[in-house]
């Protein structure tokens, strides 16, 4: 703005000097790896291209969409976890470390339910009610779970400094990969094969995407729509906003604060549930440590939205399932590097890092009460 | 204490919280279906504690209703509040506990019979069915774990009665028990090291649990110690504490040197196992140590430390192993393990600072997930393709030889002993750091950045500066310990390096005392010695399986309860309970109310 | 009896979102002076201090201190320059003793580093101790409050006014040249009040420190100050002797126009 404002943003210590640097050397890694990228698409053997890669071959069309179908459709899901991250966040002001094992459980219990439901021979006959029960199910143990955790373990920590509920909450998170290790066993388990209608691929207007894929994208509408007219229309919506906004003033205004806070992990809860559903008929796999990546990745898609903004977290986690998805082909590959693949999850940690340098308040800003944002 | 404490007679005995019983009764229930269903009745039951009556197994499920009958019966006792006699009514409520749990386990008997749930619930066993029956009947075994529930419980509540003498007496002879029962690898090894294996022979049940007669005698011993012993302990700590200037220097030289002898000796006697466990401790210890520094005196919660404890040991690992990846140049060369060291310690600062300075300015809590990033980003990167050529990738560096000790030794894993001297050299030397730092200004530094950032800044700290010290000292000293892990195992894998790695110090630092040197000590000892390292097992090697589940669990539990950890630093103790605090101090007389006169008015210290 | 320009604050205005905290302020201080600034509450006073001590940014305007600019430094750069501060609501390190506090304030003044404290230097053993001598030298300044068996204790046993207290006494620990106190005497008994006014003007002439001071206590700025300046609305509506200000309409308006602020 002005001339003060900017004598603060010039670098002045190291530290910010060496930040400067770092930012300038991603951003050359990042327009260098892009630029490359399309060189290799307009002619996979021109010089340029085939500098510091020379089996780049580049992507064909088809390849790329569906980069970017799953990129999306893997994004919708972290954005759906990344809501209950951001919800908590902007009531409580501490990162619930635990909140993708909430995801873990409900994808357990879907596939604990639906193996039941295939033995019995019903998860082929009533597909849609089958998969409309295990939904069901698992959004109450979701549920359930969240909120048994905010009781015993949060909220006697309430008020305390802030890192205390967080370092908790990893104790939780542990324990509940352990819980499951010990009741169901440390391998991986698998879900039950879907019906072929939904598994198979379907071209819609000028796209071809894969039913399960298609199902998730939309359950993560529906729920997002749901979610807004909770937050926005209702009046326990309006109770939440007004606990995020200052927790001692809600409650001289007659709101009961602790209903709203077990109310908000409610709701978390119940979107991981459907999320680990989701997991489960797209991968069709889980294992104790299914909540851990995933989630901390959710957590930075709603960094990267913007914590507390509800819409930043499921544009956060669009954002990071394409960039996880897309960057290690368009701007690691160009590089050379090999075996991109790999390092899928190193990509979206240095998302996180990214954003948080670049715009620490994320893409689309923060609601956070001011004691909050300390 | 209890002295201002005004006790009103005892309550009636139907004069009870009926919902805070049933409550308990739950609690306990559930956990007891949760211990029976995690296997650890089964799981546990080879190890014999008393032969031939008491396995481990049955005392996974004989300890909760004792605790929990007790327990019901406590009361938070304020100063200058009115509280109960104890009496029947508690003793009563201790049995409707332990009478509900009890019904949780036979409940599950009827289940286990009746049902078959194996699908999803892998301990759902005949073995535990036939355990839980005690081989003789569902009938039977619902009937005696009501029985076992209620009798316990009324055992835990009564607890209360007994004068506090004897109960102290009481549970130190249990624990005694059941410490020299566990501990029995390691006590008899030490004991035919001493010439005492007649003491063992007449304790231990032919290297199988205590026998019956040799738990009479440690129970007895233990009875006697809490009747004079643990006076004489007390009178001793009392004049130590006593103790002013001079003296106390030179009784704190006598204990550290008493310290540093035992460190030095007690590995003499003991065996090929436990000197390797100790080493395991030590290597636990000296990334705690470090760790404590960061989240214990600056108050920076690193979830990513294991990067650093990686950095060492992958950068030990290449310098000194033939077999490093083939896309280094030849020109590098090969060198003995004390010059990498000094490599090691470069890098791992380096690493320190460029992790450091791009997370420093963020907020706490942040800053923890972006660590936890990086460390999960470095393990990546040691384990991709792309750098495989350097790092080995997935098959690691292999061949690491030991540490050359000037020609004089060659420290390997395979002589654990020498491991454990190394790694205790470099604790003492880490101890000393975080000793010497503390009392000096940097060390005020941290902890005013740890009390009050923004405070700490208008006041003239640097704040990033110290910050990043802070995360620099933290990180050398994870990298000595990977120096030694990589000499000590003989190779690193990117699987060693496991974000649960982080974890599990993190755990061992805050059970044992976020801040406290000795707390950090005990936690590892306690922890890492006997439950075992995330990979490394430990003296109880029949808890593997449960291991991380305890753990997980204890750092809840102790993040509720006890936040300042088991030897609690004195100050971290007063932030975390502040409002008890002080209101103990005022009760004391130790806060000063205003102050008219001049001087000050106050009230001397109690 | 003042003595050169310390500092010059030139058209000054800070907002936060679309509320102007500060307007167009112009502002000096010179050595040895004491300078009040009142106003009634909002008016934006500790901002004007958080600006100065720079933890708060301006939008624009200029601060020069010994002739150069403090735009753009971190607080603990306009510390080490020279300008120490309290806060309005007690912030001391409450789990750090009482020694600690004033110890850890002198760092920007010290310098030993990691070297002297792991092989005990004997420069590093000069410094403690010194550090330790001023420390205990400026908590003498309160009388026996603060020194003595008080020393190991933690700030949190304090009372509020030897907080209060305890916070100059940091603040004066940093050596500054000028000490910024934000309502020094809010929550005093009139006793007390009455001797921290004393007090006050032996830092000037013992202790040497230019001072300038937010104050709600009009006793108070009258005993002390050589100037007051009053501010409403994040700008300057007078400057002069006590007489002049509070004789002052504009003054007397923005007090008097809202009563009911006024009280507190
Ligand atoms: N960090 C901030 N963000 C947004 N608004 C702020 C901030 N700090 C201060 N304000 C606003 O600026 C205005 C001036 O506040 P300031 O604290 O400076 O008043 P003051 O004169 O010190 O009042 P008092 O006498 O009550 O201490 C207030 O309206 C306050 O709400
Ligand atoms: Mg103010």
């Amino acid at each position: 703005m002005t001339t003060a404002m900017k004598a603060k943003a010039a670098p002045r210590t190291g530290v910010d000097w060496f930040l400067l640097l770092i930012k300038s050397v991603m951003f050359f890694f990042i327009a260098t790896g892009v630029l490359l990228f399309i060189f290799q698409q307009i002619d996979p053997g021109n010089p340029i291209a085939s500098r510091l890669n020379d089996d780049a071959t580049g992507l064909t069309a088809d390849q790329f969409e569906g980069l970017v179908i799953a990129g999306l459709s893997q994004g919708a899901m972290y954005g759906l976890i990344a809501l209950g991250y951001s919800m908590v966040y902007g009531v409580l002001g501490f990162i619930n470390f635990a909140h993708g094992e909430v995801f873990m459980v409900g994808a357990m219990t879907g596939m604990i339910t639906s193996n039941k439901l295939h033995e019995a021979g019903a998860w082929e006959s009533n597909f849609v009610p089958s998969l409309l029960f295990i939904v069901l199910l698992s959004i109450v143990v979701s549920t359930l779970t969240a909120v048994v955790m905010e009781r015993v373990a949060y909220r006697p920590l309430r008020g305390s400094p802030r890192l205390i509920p967080l370092i908790t909450s990893i104790g939780v998170s542990f324990f509940i990969q352990n819980v499951s290790v010990v009741l169901l066993g440390p391998g991986a388990k698998s879900y039950p094969a879907l019906p072929d209608w939904l598994s198979k691929k379907r071209d819609i207007w000028f796209i071809s995407i894969e039913g399960t894929r298609l199902l998730v994208v939309l359950v993560a509408a529906v729920s997002m729509v749901g979610l807004w007219y909770l937050v926005e229309r209702t009046k326990t919506g309006k109770a939440m906003r007004a606990v995020a906004e200052d927790k001692e003033i809600a409650s001289l205004m007659g709101i009961n604060v602790n209903r709203i806070i077990v109310t908000t992990f409610a709701v978390g809860g119940a979107m991981a549930g459907v999320a680990g559903i989701l997991w489960g008929i797209m991968f069709r796999s889980v294992i104790h440590t299914t909540g851990f990546l995933p989630g901390i990745k959710a957590f930075s898609a709603a960094v990267v939205g913007g914590i507390g903004n509800l819409n930043g977290a499921m544009a956060g986690g669009l954002s990071l399932g394409s960039a996880e998805a897309i960057a290690p082909l368009v701007i690691l590959e160009p590089w050379g590097v090999s075996g991109v693949s790999q390092l899928r999850d190193a990509v979206a940690f240095s998302v996180l890092i990214l954003v948080l340098l670049v715009k620490p308040t994320g893409l689309f800003g923060e609601r956070l009460s001011s004691e909050d944002r300390g | 204490m209890t002295d201002t404490t005004v006790l009103a007679p005892a309550r009636g005995v139907l004069d009870q919280d009926w919902r805070k019983i049933v409550n308990y009764g739950l609690l306990l229930a559930l956990a007891e279906v949760f211990i029976a269903l995690a296997n650890m009745p089964v799981g546990l039951d080879d190890f014999i504690l008393i032969e031939p009556i008491l396995s481990l197994g049955y005392v996974s499920l004989l300890w909760l209703p004792l605790l929990l009958g007790y327990s019901i019966g406590t009361e938070k006792v304020l100063e200058g509040v009115t509280s109960h006699a104890k009496g029947a009514r508690e003793v009563v409520a201790g049995a409707c506990v332990g009478l509900i749990g009890g019904g949780g386990v036979s409940g599950l008997v009827l289940l286990l019979d009746n049902f078959d749930l194996r699908d999803p619930l892998v301990n759902w066993s005949p073995q535990l069915l036939a355990l839980l029956a005690f081989d003789n009947g569902v009938g039977y075994g619902v009937g005696v774990w009501l029985a076992i529930g209620g009798g316990l419980g009324l055992l835990g509540g009564s607890m209360h009665l007994i004068a506090p003498l004897a109960r102290r007496v009481v549970s130190t002879m249990v624990l005694a028990v059941v410490g020299v029962a566990v501990l029995e690898t390691i006590l008899s090894d030490i004991a035919e090291d001493l010439f005492l294996e007649w003491l063992a022979d007449w304790i231990y049940f032919i290297r199988g649990g205590v026998s019956l007669h040799g738990a009479a005698t440690v129970a007895v011993v233990a009875g006697a110690y809490a009747v004079w012993g643990s006076k004489a302990v007390k009178g001793a700590k009392a004049s130590y504490q006593a103790l002013e200037g001079v003296e106390r220097k030179q009784a704190n030289k006598v204990s550290i040197a008493v310290v540093v002898a035992a460190t030095i000796l007690l590995p003499l006697v003991l065996g090929k196992i436990t000197n390797e466990l100790l080493a395991n401790v030590g290597l636990f210890l000296l990334l705690a140590l470090g760790l404590n520094i960061v989240i214990g005196l600056a108050g920076i919660l690193d979830l990513g430390y294991v990067a650093f404890f990686a950095v060492g040991g992958y950068t030990t690992a290449i310098l000194t192993s033939p077999n490093r990846g083939d896309s280094w140049p030849t020109w590098i060369p090969q060198v003995w393990w004390v010059v990498a060291l000094m490599l090691v310690i470069v890098l791992a600062g380096l690493t320190g600072l460029f992790i450091g300075a791009p997370v420093i300015r963020m907020r706490g809590d942040y800053l923890a997930i972006v660590t936890l990033g990086f460390g999960e980003i470095i393990r990546l990167l040691f384990l991709s393709d792309w750098l495989g050529g350097f790092t080995g990738g997935a098959q690691g560096v292999t061949n690491v030889p030991g540490v050359q000790v000037f020609g004089l030794a060659n420290v390997r894993g395979t002589d654990p002993r020498a491991v454990f001297y190394l790694v205790a050299f470099f604790c003492a030397i880490a101890i000393y750091v975080s000793w010497r730092l503390e009392k000096s200004r940097i060390g005020r530094a941290w902890m005013a950045v740890r009390e009050d950032e923004s405070v700490a800044e208008a006041m003239g700290i640097n704040t990033v500066n110290v910050k990043l010290l802070a995360f620099v000292v933290g990180a050398v000293l994870a990298s000595f310990s990977g120096a030694i892990f990589a000499a000590k195992v003989g190779s690193v894998f990117p699987t060693s390096f496991i974000i649960l790695v982080s974890i599990v110090i993190l755990i061992v630092v805050i059970v044992g005392g976020m801040g406290n040197i000795a707390g950090v000590v005990a936690g590892s000892v306690v922890l890492i010695g006997v439950l075992g390292g995330p990979k490394q097992p430990g003296l109880l090697q029949e808890f593997s399986e449960f291991k991380l589940l305890i753990y997980g669990a204890l750092l809840v539990w102790m993040m509720l309860k006890r936040p300042e950890g088991l030897i609690p630093n004195v100050r971290r103790t007063r932030e975390l309970h502040q409002d008890e605090f002080l209101q103990d101090a005022w009760l004391k007389g130790q806060i000063d109310e205003g102050d008219e006169t001049g001087d000050g008015g106050e009230v001397a210290p109690a | 009896m003042s003595g050169e320009r310390l500092l010059t604050i030139n058209n000054l205005s800070v907002t936060f979102g679309g509320l102007h905290a500060l307007r167009e302020l112009d502002f000096h201080v010179d050595e040895g002076e004491i300078v009040s600034v009142i106003g009634p509450n909002g008016a934006g006073k500790t901002t004007f201090f958080n600006m100065i001590s720079g933890m708060v940014t301006p939008t624009s305007g200029e601060i020069i201190f010994e002739n150069q600019s403090l735009i753009g430094l971190d607080p603990n750069q306009v510390t080490a320059r020279g300008i120490a501060r309290t806060f309005q609501n007690v912030r001391l390190f409450a789990n750090m003793t009482i020694l600690e506090n004033v110890m850890v304030a002198q760092h920007c003044r010290t310098k030993q580093g990691l070297w002297g404290a792991l092989f005990q230097t004997s420069s590093f053993k000069r410094e403690e101790e010194e550090i330790r001598e001023w420390g205990e030298k400026v908590l003498g300044f309160f009388g026996t409050r603060l020194v003595g068996y008080r020393l190991d204790q933690p700030a949190s046993v304090l009372s509020y006014a030897n907080r209060r207290r305890l916070e100059i006494a940091r603040a004066m620990a940093t050596k500054p040249t000028i000490l910024l106190l934000d309502e020094p005497v809010a929550g005093m008994n009139p006793k007390e009040s009455e001797e921290l006014t004393r007090l006050i003007g032996e830092l000037r002439s013992e202790w040497g420190f230019t001072i300038v001071m937010i104050e709600h206590d009009m006793g108070v700025v009258r005993d002390v100050s050589d100037r007051v300046v009053v501010l409403d609305h994040g700008e300057t509506i007078a400057q002069g002797s006590y007489e002049e200000v509070s004789t002052n309409p504009d003054v007397i308006e923005a007090y008097l126009g809202r009563p009911a602020e006024e009280a507190s």
